[in-house]
């Protein structure tokens, strides 16, 4: 499925140089809004699909909502990463309770055929993913400094009992606990639940950057 | 590295017992498998020959391997028949004074070397030690489910743990083919730790409408490379399950996310325990998985 590109500014999913936006044409009756700016995306008539990216904020930020019967042509997406670096190949897309189905499917149909896998999930924030694993990785990071084993041990651990091909220290340790604290402290804000709570390697990794 | 110990008794034969009986036994050790009811040993001794003839089938094992670990094994419901081992791994029922009646009544019956370990996910060593008269001797061995093919055992000492316990014990991991990690006797472990309160983040997901089981799991699979989604594992290893580790950590940490979520408690409630059952999250026909 042909898709057109609209940059509003730096792309976290898909930055400059990406293949998915070599592929894209002009004038496709699917949009693909790249960029953190957090301008307003309007459902614009001749436009079967507006896919828009989304960082930290809900899609309704973008689009606006309406006592929960938001939703339209619009749908939000953001390509999964841990960190700074290596953007996963997991696209979240968000709907709203309202949202065009025919329009969801297009945005299916546009990731899978660009090669990616899609999740989807409701306009909430952190989505599944960072709802799921910044707790968990707060709590790899707590038991670490609270002696409950060493940050190999814990590695060690959740790769042979649980099967993960990393432990949560070392990938963050690779991939940024300055973007993890960055997030922890948008869903700590969201929800007000310690989970969330950036933990304190996470806060003296951010605060060594700054 | 060698620990002394050449006969291991298990206590309690259920899956979690009946898979570290067959990890001594096809490690070399005499090993005796305790169980009060005649029926579980039964079932354990089924059990361990299946998985031994499918070992030996699929090429794991020598036939005459699979013969001499299952000759190793001895059954008994007799709690004197553990006098002769040198280690008793207890992997009864995860309750507190169940693991310490155990060991007070093992403390009249083996000799004051033979050391004591639990297989708790969620209990304190430290507790489960104070119930008997030798606690320096008592250690956590928490092997992992299913213990016969999984590696991992967290090796954990207690407050008064010996220091040449805590290494036998750990050379014994060695020695059984597994890899120990230390951890410290605070609540679930390492392990417990981190995944029950995961899966029950992922069962309060579904639940607030947030995503369906499938694409939660879709998320953490193609994300973040894991063979399974916390939905699936959750089927795998039964709701009810979850809900008694839950039970069981909640009340030492009172961490409401290790609270059950109400969404289990209603699947268990409704009969949807997971795979056992045919549904859970996912429903299952002739192991064929189908989506929620």
């Amino acid at each position: 499925m042909n898709y057109s590109i609209v940059v509003h500014g730096q792309s976290r999913s898909f930055p400059e140089g990406d293949p998915f936006r070599a592929a894209a044409v002009p004038d496709a009756a699917v949009q693909v809004h790249l960029g953190t700016a957090r301008d307003e995306v309007p459902d614009s008539e001749g436009v079967d699909c507006s896919l828009i990216e989304l960082d930290l904020e809900c899609l309704g930020v973008r689009t606006g909502e309406a006592a929960g019967a938001e939703g339209d042509r619009r749908i939000g997406f953001a390509r999964w990463q841990v960190g700074e670096r290596e953007p996963s190949g997991l696209v979240e897309l968000v709907v709203q309770p309202a949202s065009n189905p025919a329009a969801l499917e297009a945005a299916r149909t546009v990731f899978t055929e660009a090669g990616f896998s899609v999740a989807v999930c409701r306009d909430f924030s952190g989505r599944i993913l960072d709802r799921l694993l910044r707790p968990y990785f707060n709590d790899a990071l707590r038991g670490l400094d609270e002696g409950l084993a060493s940050a190999a041990d814990l590695d060690k651990t959740v790769r042979l009992g649980l099967g993960y091909p990393e432990g949560p220290i070392a990938l963050l340790q690779r991939l940024g606990l300055v973007r993890h604290h960055e997030v922890c402290r948008s869903l700590f804000e969201a929800y007000g639940a310690p989970a969330y709570a950036p933990a304190r390697r996470a806060v003296v990794a951010a605060e060594r950057r700054q | 590295m060698s620990t002394g110990i050449r006969t291991i008794g298990v206590a309690g034969c259920g899956t979690m017992g009946a898979g570290i009986a067959i990890v001594a036994a096809r490690a070399g050790f005499d090993t005796v498998m305790y169980d009060l009811a005649t029926e579980n040993l039964e079932r354990a001794s089924t059990q361990i020959g299946g998985f031994f003839e499918q070992s030996v089938r699929r090429g794991k094992l020598t036939e005459e391997a699979a013969d001499s670990a299952q000759k190793a094994m001895v059954p008994t419901s007799d709690l004197a028949d553990l006098a002769a081992c040198d280690i008793v791994i207890e992997a009864v029922f995860e309750d507190l004074s169940v693991k310490q009646e155990l060991f007070h009544a093992l403390d009249l019956v083996c000799p004051s070397r033979t050391i004591f370990a639990t297989n708790t996910s969620t209990l304190s060593v430290t507790e489960i030690a104070s119930g008997c008269e030798r606690p320096d001797r008592v250690v956590g061995l928490h092997f992992c489910l299913p213990a016969q093919l999984m590696k991992l055992i967290e090796v954990t000492p207690g407050v008064l743990t010996a220091e040449d316990v805590l290494v036998a014990a750990w050379d014994l991991c060695l020695e059984l083919g597994q890899d120990p990690v230390r951890t410290s006797d605070t609540p679930g472990f390492v392990l417990n730790y981190i995944v029950v309160p995961l899966n029950n983040d992922a069962i309060r997901l579904v639940e607030a409408g947030v995503a369906e089981p499938a694409e939660i799991d879709t998320a953490l699979k193609q994300g973040m490379g894991y063979s399974m989604g916390p939905c699936e594992l959750l089927d795998l290893i039964g709701l009810d399950t979850q809900i008694r580790l839950c039970e069981a950590f909640h009340a030492v940490t009172n961490d409401p996310r290790h609270a059950a979520p109400p969404l289990l408690r209603r699947m268990v409630a409704a009969g949807h325990l997971g795979r056992k059952t045919g549904r859970g999250f996912y429903t299952y026909e002739r192991d064929a998985m189908f989506g929620g």
